[in-house]
């Protein structure tokens, strides 16, 4: 029964800190109907439906029935996902699953979010553990910069190489007709930049944004008739560890470690820098950028900055990473995961305008969850055997 | 206290979250609740594929999945299609006092109905069907509450 599984489609609105021009259902419509009209499909193609957000932004608990009139999803078999941080890389999964079953052969996934309509911090704190953990907290900032903090004291990083890849991202973006942030700034820039939660300054941290994405799948039996450049699954993993600050291993994100691992052997691959061709990564702050490389095998560890220094993970470079300016420079999170694959996808169709990588064979995307926990996707041109 | 089997208390520990959400309405919606609060006028969308004129307007329609354009005044009069008396109290949640009723009104040039308060009736004479007809209050702000309630006619 199981099928091969091909991203035929995908279409994202355009991304800012409050779509006033739109409620939530009317997003989601902007996106789905960007995605039919980039695989040349229409509603009456689609078999079934995937979607997320993070419940609490938006006060919405059953967006599957809410967001039928923006979906397109009347009477049809619809699937809701939320894992917080990580949920448009599950819904992403969940979509792959769903052909990959051989039970429907055409299936629209949806991730979106409005975080202008709550208060970020009193929603994410519904991702971390009430008894212990809550009567602490310190908002999202407060977990990555502990994470920083341990990574800088094992390796000696500096704030200078964070810095790096808060430009590199930011740089990235201006290319990116779509993305929220489009920020023309500099290594001072970021130095200079307010403090928020050592040693995360403001530049170094992710925006909250207002947008949706949407990604259509096929099976193979339908995936070629619809396009001539589907963009093909070849796997997937997902990894949780723990939830309580006290039992993460801060400075090794060793969910996205084993998950990445997981992928590769599924995918035979040795050597993630000169066998991938680029990556879409959930990269929440600049930190990230510097340790989670590392924990995806693309350098060893503490090379993290020597690799970003270099260049390797400019556009120009042997590995680029987030072509379209990446979290760092648009975060609606349900639909954040969901953009890296969407985006991946595009790249191996050649679909990316100025933010284009030449020849994209291989693309690696990921997502990340606030109590770091981490889906993995490697997307490909070439079918899989 | 409760205890537990192997003799220790069992321990809660109670928590309040409270979350403030702006929801941003988006233009369709914005032009119905500016008619209302400015006009006193009830406004729906109408879709060209199915014909029904769908109030509160939408700007697309779920069933058939094409955009609304075309805008349709309706009557501030209509029917009950069903409803319930409210008896239990959540204070700081529901709109008025129990006991009160509630429930769906489809207004007189519309195909749908949407949900208000009943305001004025004997409870116990209360059924579908039913002829109601819209209040407005003195000051509007721009919500649905600018209709204060439906009374039977």
């Amino acid at each position: 029964m199981a099928k091969r599984v091909a991203i035929v489609g995908f279409g994202q609105t355009h991304h800012t800190t409050t779509r006033r021009d739109v409620n939530g259902v009317e997003l989601i419509n902007q996106a789905v109907t960007r995605a039919l009209d980039d695989a040349h499909l229409t509603i009456n193609d689609i078999d079934a439906i995937v979607i997320g957000n993070m419940d609490h932004f938006e006060g919405i608990n059953y967006v599957d029935t809410w967001s039928i009139d923006g979906s397109g999803g009347y009477m049809k078999p619809i699937f809701k996902v939320c894992t917080g941080g990580t949920t448009g890389s599950t819904v992403a999964m969940a979509g792959f699953y769903h052909v990959a079953s051989g039970m429907w052969n055409t299936v629209l996934a949806i991730g979106w979010e409005k975080n202008s309509e709550s208060d970020t911090t009193g929603a994410i704190i519904t991702a971390f553990e009430p008894v212990w953990d809550r009567p602490t907290f310190a908002g999202a900032v407060g977990g990555l910069a502990q994470d920083a903090m341990a990574y800088m004291h094992e390796t000696g990083a500096t704030l200078e190489d964070s810095a790096r890849v808060a430009v590199r991202d930011r740089q990235h973006a201006l290319n990116n007709p779509y993305a929220h942030l489009k920020l023309n700034i500099s290594i001072d820039d970021v130095m200079n930049s307010p403090m928020i939660s050592y040693p995360i300054r403001f530049l170094d941290m992710c925006p909250r944004t207002d947008g949706a994405a949407a990604v259509i799948y096929a099976s193979e039996d339908k995936a070629e008739k619809i396009t001539e450049t589907p963009t093909w699954f070849i796997a997937t993993s997902n990894r949780h560890d723990y939830t309580m600050a006290g039992d993460i291993p801060f400075g090794w994100l060793t969910s996205l470690r084993d998950a990445s691992r997981e992928v590769y052997k599924k995918a035979g691959i040795k050597e993630p820098l000169k066998e991938i061709d680029m990556g879409e990564l959930y990269l929440p702050s600049s930190w990230a950028g510097l340790m989670w490389i590392e924990m995806l095998g693309l350098c060893k560890r503490g090379e993290g900055p020597k690799l970003v220094a270099d260049g390797v993970t400019d556009m120009t470079g042997e590995f680029p990473i987030n072509p379209s300016g990446g979290v760092l420079s648009c975060n609606p999170i349900g639909a954040t995961g969901l953009l890296r694959v969407g985006e991946a996808a595009h790249q191996i169709m050649g679909k990316c305008d100025k933010r284009q990588v030449p020849d994209v064979k291989l693309a690696l995307t990921t997502g990340f969850g606030g109590c770091f926990w981490s889906d993995v996707i490697l997307l490909g041109k070439k079918k899989p055997s | 206290m409760a205890k537990a089997k192997g003799g220790v208390e069992e321990m809660v520990l109670k928590g309040k979250i409270k979350v403030p959400y702006t929801w941003y309405v988006g233009e369709c919606a914005s032009r119905f609740y500016v008619e209302l609060r400015d006009n006193k006028r009830i406004f729906g969308t109408k879709c060209a594929k199915c014909n029904k004129v769908i109030v509160p307007p939408r700007s697309s329609c779920g069933k058939c999945f094409v955009p609304i354009t075309e805008w349709v005044e309706v009557k501030d009069t209509g029917v009950v299609q069903t409803y319930t008396v409210v008896h239990y109290a959540v204070p700081g949640i529901q709109p008025l006092k129990p006991p009160y009723a509630y429930g769906i009104i489809k207004l007189d040039g519309a195909d749908t109905g949407f949900v208000h308060v009943i305001v004025g009736a004997d409870l116990t004479a209360l059924k579908a069907g039913t002829r109601v007809k819209a209040v407005f209050k003195e000051e509007r702000q721009g919500n649905m509450l600018d209709i204060q309630y439906f009374t039977p006619v």
